[in-house]
């Protein structure tokens, strides 16, 4: 469990910085980075931040992940969750925020 | 190393949960008074309520009254809990939820408009954003100062008061040493004392906030405070692999415990919490597992929406049923027990303090996972002691400035730090935790015993931890991160001798899973329907127990 971030996508905006529950991820010279991948929690708040999808959010393979990860993109109310796997886009599941759990 | 000075009236430690809603209460109640808030990441996304969470699991349904809460939360302790603590935050629950809807919490109403409950006791909303929510409120305060990545090492003490605490700043590598006229610690529970459940890449991937790591306890520990009911440890029922809560799925789709020849097992062992673990427990170990939370057979929407609810708090749980291109109306849903956490939210762990959630120290306030004996308080019960604590501080406060720090405490302070900074060789942090969860696992009740522990396995463990302990001096530091690493470990080193000094003095096993003590197999109301306290004093772990609500009466 836990983040990749894409150093090419990185616009070193730092806000991915301000809201890891771990104090895990520090500014390079060429964008942010994940100082411990194995310390990540995978809370997901780093991506949810991101708007420029430089953030992907990965199983370990010692809980049985595999090449399959997402990435959010916010729009307004709406929190798009994006799946990708090595084949491309896989899925996506739409989160309305103004609405609530209904379980 | 720079050191810096600072005064406040209160100074809250942690700015989590109980944290934040500890400052909002200041600053409605007593704007004058000046408050600082030391938080070793940053307040918007941290602790607990990291990735969101599910529902209000604390609330007043209606029809039902506090009291009704507070039996209920007596009854899965097996009676070990404080009545007047627990109902001192059942009488609040139902109003510090309506300040988080006019915070901006997203909650759901029927057409009515009153809230719709899951349950007895849970209240349905969109916990996505909580923390941010409660960190928007906090930012905007006139007389509220957020220390950012500023990780609490220790209390300041003069004699049995609290007159500060001091830590280490990551940004610029400074000490800070901040006086208050009151404090009140929120820094939560103990995570990562155990081996988790995946020691490898995905250790982190625990329940628990892997970052919360019992410094609250460990401060309180060495400072003579006393602390209740550790051995009542907490361990979670949880979806295998991604550790993904499983209240969602049995409370909200209904989905029942099933062992592997598809028997509902969980009214054979009872539906306590503890309960719930051994049952899975002892169907694993009878050779009747894996255990399944039955969801197979709901509607594919109601498969959808768990997908979307799992996204609002565990969103590794989505991404493990895309990846598998599986889903819950398909296919049953394994689950496992975690490692044992510390978390006075769950059960009765932490500080013992009195109904205004004063600790056993002058001037300390004790509120959220880090207070004992009021169990089941979650995220509203956190709000609640959040508010009680601080009502409480402000109160305390007599007007007169904070005490000075002297000069020589600080230098002292620096001069350690320097020391440990110097190290460059020996052992590592991790080294050190992953030694420390070894042994807790398998001498002190972890997974791979089953969680259980005998007398000598309990003395074992401890001579064990004492030889780490003395490690920790000679232990690498290269910088002001490996510094916090190593503070943690430290912390749950502490933790972790208060922890066996509690299992060993609890002679009977109560609650399965949670104190399995071999040596003492049965529940034993005669000599232990009390509290096993105990108080760090000259080197030693000093053992009381207390007549329920003792302090109280
Ligand atoms: C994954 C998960 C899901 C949950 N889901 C639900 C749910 O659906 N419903 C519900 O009602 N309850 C839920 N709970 C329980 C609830 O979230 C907690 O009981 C509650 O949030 C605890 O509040 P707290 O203030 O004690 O701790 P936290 O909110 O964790 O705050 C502790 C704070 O202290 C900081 N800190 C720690 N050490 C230091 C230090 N040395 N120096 C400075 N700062 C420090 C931490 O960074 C953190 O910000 C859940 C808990 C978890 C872990």
């Amino acid at each position: 469990m836990s983040i990749r971030i894409d150093a090419k996508k990185c616009v070193r905006c730092g806000k991915c910085l301000d809201v890891c529950p771990g104090d895990l991820i520090s500014m390079g010279i060429d964008g942010s980075r994940i100082l411990r991948p194995e310390d990540c929690w995978g809370c997901a708040s780093c991506l949810k931040e991101c708007a420029f999808g430089a953030i992907s959010f990965f199983l370990g393979k010692d809980i049985g992940g595999d090449d399959t990860y997402m990435q959010v993109k916010k729009d307004g109310r709406c929190l798009h969750w994006i799946f990708y796997d090595s084949s491309g886009q896989v899925r996506t599941i739409t989160v309305d925020q103004s609405s609530s759990n209904k379980y | 190393m720079k050191t810096e000075r600072l005064k406040t009236d209160i100074l809250i430690i942690g700015g989590g949960t109980a944290g934040c809603f500890a400052a909002l209460t200041v600053a409605r109640k007593s704007p004058q008074t000046r408050v600082i808030i030391a938080e070793k990441a940053n307040i918007r996304r941290s602790g607990c309520l990291a990735a969101g969470v599910n529902a209000l699991n604390a609330y007043i349904t209606k029809g039902k009254t506090p009291e009704y809460y507070v039996d209920y939360a007596v009854r899965d302790a097996h009676g070990i809990a404080d009545r007047k603590l627990l109902l001192t935050m059942s009488e609040q629950l139902n109003e510090v939820t309506a300040e988080l809807e006019r915070l901006g919490l997203v909650i759901l109403k029927d057409e009515n408009g009153e809230y719709v409950s899951r349950g007895d006791r849970n209240i349905k909303i969109n916990g996505e954003n909580i923390k941010p929510i409660l960190s928007d409120a906090v930012q905007n305060l006139p007389n509220v100062t957020v220390i950012n990545r500023l990780n609490i090492i220790d209390y300041i003490t003069n004699g049995n008061r609290v007159i500060g605490a001091y830590g280490n700043r990551t940004d610029d590598e400074a000490l800070v040493f901040i006086s208050a006229g009151a404090t009140i610690i929120a820094t939560g529970g103990a995570a990562g004392i155990y081996k988790p459940n995946h020691p490898g890449f995905s250790r982190h991937k625990m329940w628990y906030c892997p970052f919360n790591t019992g410094a609250g306890y460990a401060m309180g520990i060495r400072a003579g405070a006393e602390m209740t009911t550790f051995e009542m440890r907490f361990i979670a029922l949880r979806c295998k692999d991604t550790i993904a809560p499983t209240g969602t799925l049995a409370q909200g789709v209904g989905a029942r415990q099933v062992n592997s020849l598809g028997e509902v097992y969980e009214d054979k062992y009872g539906l306590t919490t503890s309960q719930r673990i051994w049952g899975t427990t002892a169907e694993n170990k009878a050779g009747r597992g894996p255990c399944c939370l039955a969801t197979k057979g709901i509607t594919s929407e109601q498969a959808e929406d768990l997908e979307r609810a799992y996204l609002n708090m565990a969103p590794s749980q989505t991404l493990r049923w895309v990846a598998q291109k599986k889903s819950a109306d398909k296919e049953n849903v394994e689950i496992e027990g975690t490692e044992p956490y510390i978390v006075g939210g769950h059960t009765a762990s932490g500080y013992f303090v009195d109904v205004n959630r004063k600790t056993t120290l002058e001037s300390l306030f004790a509120a959220g996972d880090v207070a004992g004996g009021c169990p089941q308080k979650y995220v509203t019960g956190a709000l609640a002691e959040g508010k009680i604590a601080a009502l409480s501080a402000v109160e305390s406060l007599d007007g007169a400035e904070a005490a000075d720090i002297s000069d020589e405490f600080v230098s002292v302070a620096r001069a350690e730090a320097e020391g440990f900074l110097k190290n460059r060789g020996g052992i590592t942090p991790d080294e050190l935790e992953e030694h420390m969860q070894e042994v807790m696992d398998r001498y002190a009740g972890g997974i791979g015993s089953d969680y259980a522990f005998t007398d000598e396995s309990l003395d074992i463990a401890r001579e064990k931890i004492e030889e780490l302990i003395l490690r920790v001096s000679g232990a690498v530091c290269r910088d002001m991160r490996e510094f916090t690493r190593l503070h943690e470990v430290k912390e749950r080193l502490t933790v972790c001798l208060t922890l066996i000094a509690h299992l060993k003095a609890r002679k009977e096993t109560r609650w399965h899973c949670f104190a399995e003590n071999r040596s003492y197999p049965d529940k034993d109301d005669e000599n232990f329907l009390k509290f096993v306290n105990s108080r760090y004093e000259s080197g030693e772990i000093k053992i009381l127990y207390r007549p329920l609500e003792e302090m109280n009466v």
